[in-house]
């Protein structure tokens, strides 16, 4: 087969199809969209599997699941944050014994390029106990997500593939393998999949008896290498993922490079990890994320005789992404030489909402509908709408997770914040907004709920959102919202007055009003046009 | 042979593209490439960049290391700036000297260019002059890389066989003015008083 161009996302969409891939499923989320988005080309052209958007990441999860209760594979994939809308399922499915592969994909965020935070996904395959490939480029995505497959298989656990950023969306060459078929219909056993705590006790045991197996396979995994060096026993490298690239970076070629075990799978193996430590006087860990091996490697005691080096003891910066030049240091090199600034700080450009957004004339008439009332707080949700924290609206003063608008809308009004508002996107809602405000709906709560309805997902491309148009209107009166308090302005600037008005009369009522702004978006209006 | 690039702009300049063209381009030369780009937030008028890396050899790491590259190509001059402890000491920086503005804050653009001429080797160019020359304001990125394409290791017929391939679907007259823009930017390079490198070894 011919090689391919691909990104690190699209290694792992095609490592899987190739694995005979039953259905993918996914909610769009920065670094993790593009492996969806493969999924889909490449299930439209042909037509043999299922790919698509979910309603949310649990949603997605438990999609998968369903597929893999009926013998086939599945991969569900999202950003880091996603897997903590599907930990309950992610959670709960290491206890089942999986009858087709189930690959679970988050791309994690370290830096927070587009991200609330940074928290590291293979502590979620070790909470779970289930197996974790962690690769460090293209060829090894590709790879580990076939591989994958044959463990989940081999185990009946789910397993993850955790990928970050910088290989998510960096290009590079992968080489494809001939791909094999799919699964025949085959349905788990209920009493594996039926986790009432008689079947669940049994299963746990289980789970916790094959930990040692998992160690093994980690043991005589081709993705985990040691390399001593005889003549110095100074310093040893433990480094896994894209650090290892980071460290090679420094070191290849490099005469007498220290030892170096590279981690590729989890839980790790052990008696590489002993090998290099016994082997040599410190041991430096790398890793891109928290500081799961070298804490596992410290515990309290640390390891006697030894220095153990990495994010705890400070060598290696705790906070933000890796980088070669992070690196170098710690391994004892100094910073190359390179043109410097020479006193001059360029400007930062932050994102923003384009020209002529929808969304800044939503938050224009709020912040005007606002003025004159000082006491009035905004809770915002994720998406393109985020930006309005940012100069010249400054309009919302929060952003937590998907969905907390309006429960952070509810909360602040019962602790006396008025006028309490939420501002949500229409795909957020269809996310996780629906249960707030069917809570807000029932008491009757003295908050005002922006949806705003640009029918797509903005922030990471333009995915389909399933809470837009007419079917948008009727979940909210569906869900209780009195009718005469659900209100639907069209953002636009000729309505500012017009639209600021509406805004001060559903503040003034002491209950609970959704005001759903629809304008399609700009981006999305573009691309409709061009592709005629 | 290794070749070290960090391409810079404001999302919706055209970066992706630019570094499409080249390292389809360095592929059809046989070389590894590694190329590292900006996604999601970023991409909505915020600064990005892309890591672009050609070897004859493995390429470790996706990111360049600072310090080490050898060329930036800055779609607007404060970005192209931005990654300036990226560069070797004597790496090259090839800049437009057209701003974009969407910050409250941006720097006197006189300021910009007098620090980009500090540096060893440099090129600013017109890129709006040469773009709408070209037939389309739109054509800016692809002027730089005309401007750059002396310095790449890669043949010029497989930059344009590229450059069709990205444009192909808008039609002749986009293909033509793009065209168009990366001989105008080959031609100003030529002009200026630069010797191109033949990358590292």
């Amino acid at each position: 087969m011919k090689p391919e161009i691909l990104l690190g996302d699209e290694a792992v969409a095609l490592g899987a199809v190739h694995a005979g891939l039953s259905a993918g499923y996914s909610y769009p989320g920065t670094p993790a969209s593009e492996i969806m988005e493969y999924l889909i080309k490449a299930a439209a052209k042909s037509k043999s599997f299922v790919a698509s958007w979910s309603v949310n990441e649990k949603v997605a999860y438990e999609e998968a699941l369903g597929v893999s209760f009926a013998g086939k594979r599945a991969l569900v994939s999202m950003k880091h944050v996603g897997l903590n809308v599907a930990a309950d399922p992610f959670m709960n499915s290491a206890l089942t014994r999986l009858s087709g592969g189930l690959v679970v994909v988050p791309a994690d965020d370290p830096g927070m390029h587009s991200s609330q935070n940074e928290q590291d996904s293979r502590f979620y395959a070790e909470f779970a106990k289930v197996p974790c490939f962690e690769p460090s480029n293209h060829q090894e995505a590709y790879e580990m997500t076939r591989q994958a497959f044959d463990v989940s298989e081999k185990f009946g656990l789910p397993v993850m593939v955790r990928l970050v950023t910088r290989l998510s969306h960096s290009r590079s060459t992968v080489q494809p393998r001939e791909p094999r078929g799919q699964n025949e219909l085959r349905y788990g056993a209920r009493q594996d999949w039926t986790l009432l705590p008689v079947n669940a006790r049994r299963r746990f045991k289980g789970l916790l008896e094959i930990q040692a197996d998992l160690v093994r396979l980690s043991e005589e995994s081709e993705f985990n290498r040691l390399q001593l060096n005889e003549k110095d026993r100074s310093l040893g490298v433990i480094a896994s993922g894209l650090a290892f690239n980071y460290v090679q970076e420094n070191l290849a070629g490099r005469e007498s490079p220290p030892s170096l075990l590279k981690i590729g799978t989890y839980p790790l193996p052990e008696n590489l990890i002993r090998r290099l430590v016994e082997h040599v006087e410190t041991v430096l860990v790398v890793e891109e994320g928290y500081p799961l091996i070298e804490r596992s490697l410290r515990g309290i005691f640390g390891v006697p005789g030894k220095a153990v080096k990495g994010k705890l003891s400070g060598e290696l910066p705790a906070a933000g992404e890796l980088s070669p030049e992070a690196v170098r240091p710690a391994l004892g090199l100094k910073p190359l030489e390179k043109l410097g600034f020479g006193g001059f700080e360029p400007a930062a450009r932050p994102p923003q909402l384009c020209a002529g957004c929808p969304h800044a004339d939503t938050f224009q008439a709020l912040n005007k509908a606002l003025a004159g009332y000082p006491k009035a707080n905004v809770f915002s949700d994720i998406g393109c709408y985020t930006l309005g924290a940012y100069p010249p609206h400054q309009a919302v003063q929060t952003c937590v997770c998907m969905g907390a608008s309006v429960g952070m809308a509810k909360g602040g009004a019962e602790a006396g914040v008025h006028p309490s508002v939420a501002v949500i996107g229409d795909s957020t809602f269809g996310h996780s907004g629906l249960t707030p405000l069917l809570e807000a709906a029932a008491a009757d709560t003295d908050m005002t709920v922006f949806i705003l309805d640009n029918s797509t997902v903005a922030m990471t491309g333009g995915q389909p959102s399933y809470a837009s148009g007419e079917r948008l209107l009727k979940m909210i009166a569906g869900l209780g919202v009195a009718g005469e308090h659900i209100r639907v302005i069209e953002p636009l600037p000729k309505n500012l007055e017009k639209n600021t008005q509406v805004i001060k009369e559903e503040i003034e009522h002491p209950g609970l009003s959704v005001i759903v702004a629809v304008r399609e978006c700009l981006e999305e209006a573009k691309k409709r046009r061009r592709s005629g | 042979m290794k070749q070290d690039i960090i391409l810079a702009g404001v999302g919706g300049q055209g970066i992706i593209s630019i570094a499409y063209v080249i390292a389809s381009a360095a592929l059809e030369e046989g070389l590894e490439v590694k190329q590292a780009e900006v996604h999601g937030m970023s991409q909505r008028g915020g600064a990005v960049q892309s890591h672009l890396r050609l070897s004859r050899q493995r390429i470790w790491s996706d990111l360049i290391p600072r310090g080490e590259a050898d060329l930036i190509v800055g779609v607007e001059p404060l970005e192209a700036l931005r990654y300036l402890d990226y560069l070797r000491p004597d790496g090259m920086i090839i800049a437009s000297r057209v701003p974009f503005v969407n910050i409250r804050d941006y720097p006197d653009v006189e300021v910009l260019l007098r620090k980009i001429r500090a540096a060893p080797r440099h090129l600013i160019i017109d890129t709006e002059k040469l773009a709408k020359e070209a037939g389309s304001s739109r054509t800016q990125n692809m002027v730089l890389l005309g401007a750059a394409a002396g310095r790449l290791p890669v043949k010029e017929e497989a930059l344009i066989k590229f450059i069709r391939a990205l444009f192909e679907h808008h039609g002749e007259k986009v293909v033509a003015a793009n065209l168009k823009a990366f001989e105008l930017g080959k031609a100003e390079a030529a002009a200026a008083d630069y010797v191109p490198a033949s990358g590292r070894t």
